[in-house]
Formats: structure tokens, sequence, C-alpha cells
């Protein structure tokens, strides 16, 4: 009776996720922090499981870190969204996938805002065809990409060539899982588990063979938080926040971090060089750090591709350890050479955390 | 250590298992009234000294709770009195500070 009970409550916190047809629009910012993510995305949306993801480049900016950094108002951003909407009308598509997190959150706010307020969508719907002569309709659905790589976790699983377990002890390797805050601390009904529970990253590494770390600050921010780090003066600030988890995570010994917010990986990476040169200290085994990926880069690393074509080179953090736990083989002498195999440079390496 | 032009702000974390009261509960000891008060802010609010060195009673009260130093700020009191006046809860807050400054004297 007690699980039934808790079955039923748990039921309220998931959300309608279509299993095929969906648009599909870019993050701004994630191809040049993590270039081969989104691009894992489509390669495994369609040619791994087969399913119809559509994307368009007339597509643009959502306008969200403009309007998150206070430069334009909603009524811009929601314009902007409307053009995106008219893209996905026109393309014939009624379910709409964004890939990054803060352009999750802004479609969420939007259509909830056009639903308390009618007269401002009519009043943007106006905009739209005095700018563009375009007209759309609302998706059926929305999801952010994580949702979907959720709910396909265990076809993934399925043709996994490696898990998150420890190749040498068999033992379930400890993840650290992040979400960022716009996925479900704004609205929380939208996300898998809502704001309490999230369970979308959760759930990728349970059914791929890893542990999840919980941990004390495990749903602090990363720190980035726009304006905390656009602003340099506020830096101090972004970086101590990111700190602050490491610290609290730290005596859990994780083996990696997976992420689903195109700024929460690049910060929780990036600030590892920052803190260690700041004080000296590194998270990781034998002075490395804690890797970190997105969730695109973990699904294609359990799928067999070639870590470099992941563009894990890219990464602060080195992802060798990673990849030796769990008995990925990969060329070290590849790890700097291109797509036509020509070498694209070596960068300067940090002596305050250990790179391969 | 490399200079990025900003830095790691120290931890505002308490650990209230492990912060010393023993200089809250002197002045509670010395200043019953210490204990009524609600950190309703009206003694910063009507401060002299406030605006110009950032002297607080109700953050001074707050600091003591959790073991942090005071003084700093305690010595930008004028001792004005104006405090005492609003205080909603009616503590002198005047003699409050005087009987903290004999604590530190001590």
């Amino acid at each position: 009776m007690i699980t039934e009970g808790k079955q039923k409550i748990w039921s309220d916190y998931q959300k309608e996720i279509p299993d095929d047809h969906w648009y599909y629009v870019r993050s701004c910012i994630r191809q040049n922090f993590f270039p081969a993510s989104e691009k894992m995305f489509t390669e495994i949306t369609q040619k791994v499981l087969g399913k119809d993801l559509y994307e368009t480049p007339h597509h643009t900016t959502c306008g969200g870190i403009a309007y998150h950094c206070d430069t334009i108002p909603q009524e811009t951003v929601m314009t902007i969204v409307a053009r995106q909407f008219a893209l996905m009308t026109e393309a014939g598509y009624e379910n709409y996938v964004p890939s990054c997190i803060t352009s999750f959150g802004n479609y969420c706010e939007i259509l909830e805002t056009w639903h308390e307020f009618p007269e401002l969508e009519a009043k943007i719907r106006e905009n739209l065809w005095k700018a563009c002569k375009r007209e759309f309709k609302k998706p059926k659905y929305l999801a952010h990409t994580s949702d979907l790589i959720y709910h396909w976790r265990n076809a993934i699983a399925a043709k996994a060539k490696h898990h998150l377990v420890n190749k040498e002890t068999g033992e379930p390797l400890k993840i650290v899982e992040h979400i960022g805050c716009h996925y479900a601390k704004m609205f929380p009904s939208k996300g898998v588990g809502g704001a309490e529970y999230p369970y979308v990253l959760a759930g990728m590494v349970e059914s791929w063979g890893g542990q999840v770390v919980d941990y004390p600050e495990r749903r602090h921010c990363c720190g980035y938080g726009f304006r905390q780090y656009h602003v340099k003066a506020n830096r101090g600030y972004s970086v101590s926040n990111t700190h602050k988890k490491f610290e609290s995570m730290e005596p859990f010994h994780p083996d990696a971090i997976i992420t689903n917010c195109p700024g929460c990986p690049y910060f929780l990476d990036r600030w590892q060089y920052v803190i260690a040169e700041q004080t000296g200290k590194t998270y990781g085994k034998d002075g490395f750090g804690i890797p970190v990926f997105t969730y695109e880069e973990m699904a294609g690393i359990i799928l067999g591709y070639d870590p470099w074509d992941l563009g894990l080179q890219l990464h602060q953090v080195a992802v060798e350890p990673f990849l030796d736990k769990i008995g990925v083989e990969y060329d070290p002498k590849a790890k700097y050479l291109g797509m036509n195999k020509e070498d694209i440079m070596r960068p300067e390496l940090p002596k305050s955390i250990k790179c391969c | 250590m490399m200079d990025f032009g900003f830095s790691l702000s120290k931890s505002s974390t308490i650990n209230l298992d492990t912060v010393d009261t023993t200089l809250y509960k002197k002045l509670c000891d010395m200043e019953p009234d210490a204990r009524i008060c609600m950190s309703c802010g009206s003694c910063s609010a009507s401060c002299t000294a406030a605006s110009f060195s950032g002297m607080s009673l109700r953050k001074v009260i707050l600091a003591l709770q959790r073991d942090q130093d005071v003084r700093p700020m305690l010595s930008n009191c004028m001792l004005s009195g104006k405090c005492t006046m609003v205080c909603p809860r009616a503590i002198n807050t005047r003699h409050l500070i005087l009987t903290l400054y004999r604590i530190y004297d001590r």
C-alpha cells in the first residue's frame, strides 16, 4: 500500500515526453564551450535511435542571455521567441526541444505569461506580424534535450559499449549530477522530478550503471548566474559558489560530474583550474580535477564514440583518468588532431592542476 | 598565485554546533534584554553613525550569536541614544552597548 502511494505521488512529478517528431533549436554558447555535444545529440537521435528531429539554419538566439543580464525587456524576448515558434509552425512540427536550459526556462516563462495574460500574447502576435509577417502556433509539447535523452536512456543503455562501472573493481562509478537552475527551479512542474527531486540526470546515471552522489550542496547553483559572472567585479562571488560545491562534494570522492546546462559544465570545469591557481587545491585523485561532462558527451562515451570526436580534448580538467576507469580505448597521440588529422596545436598546460 | 582580478570570498557558512557563544551568553547575563531583540533593524535605521560607518546594532547582536568580532563595528557608535528611543521592545540599547564595552574591557 505504501509503495503504491509513493508511486502515485512520484507520478505527479513526471512530465509527458513524446517519443518522436521534435523541432530542435541549438544553444548560443554550447558549441563554443563543448563543441560536439549538440552534434552528438543529433547523432544519437537521428542515427542511433532513428527518430525524427528537424532543425533550421534560420533559428536565432532566444534572447535569454540578454534578458537575464537585464539588457533587453521581456517583450523583445517574447517577440524573438514568437519568431522561433513561427519557424516551428512553418516546418510542420508541434514538439519543441531547445538544447539550452536557459532557453527552456525562457520558453516556459513566456508560455506561462501568455497563459496568464492573453492580451500580451495578442500584442506579441501583432509585433511579430509587423516585424516579419509571420504567424505561429504555440508548441504542444515543450521539453529540454536532456528530457529526451532521459526518455531514451534505457534504449541508449541497450546499445552501450561501456558502462559507468570501474572495470578493475566492478564497482559503479560515483557520479555527481548537476542540474541547471533554469530547468525546474523556475517552473517545477516542467521538469522530470520537479524542483525537489529532479531525476533527469540521475535517471541517466542509474540506467548507464553509475551511482549518484548525494551531497549537501547538490542543488546549489554552479555559480555562473549570468550577472555574477558577466560583471567582472562579481566573479569572485561566482567562483566562490563553485568552490562551495566542490568543498561539499569532495568527501564523497566523485569520479565525474554530469550536467545539463550550457553554463554549468563550463564553470564547473574551468573554475577548477582557477581554484587550483588561487588555493593550490585540486579535487580529483593525484592532483587531477574531477572531469565534467555534458549528458550528450556521457552518452557518446558509453555508446563507444572516440573521445576526441566528442571534443573531450577541449575540457580544462583531464578526462583520461575517467576513460581509463571505464575501459575506453583512445589514442593519446590523436588528442590534438583535428578532423583532417592535422595538428590543432596544444594548449599551455597549467602547473596547479594536473593535465594529461 | 595568479591574479585573475577577482578571488574567492570567505565562506559565510556558520556551523551552529561549533560556534562559541560565550560572549553572547555573558551579554545576556549582564543585559537580559538582549534576548528579546527581534532583529527588526529599527536601531540600525535610526542610527546616526550607520550611513557613515556601517554601524548596526542589529548586526552586532547577530554577529555575537555567531562568534564574530564586533569590536570594529562597535567602535563606530557615538552613543547618541536614538536607537533606544525607537526600539519597539523598549530595550535600553545604549546601555546594552556600554555593557558590551565593559565585557570587552575585561
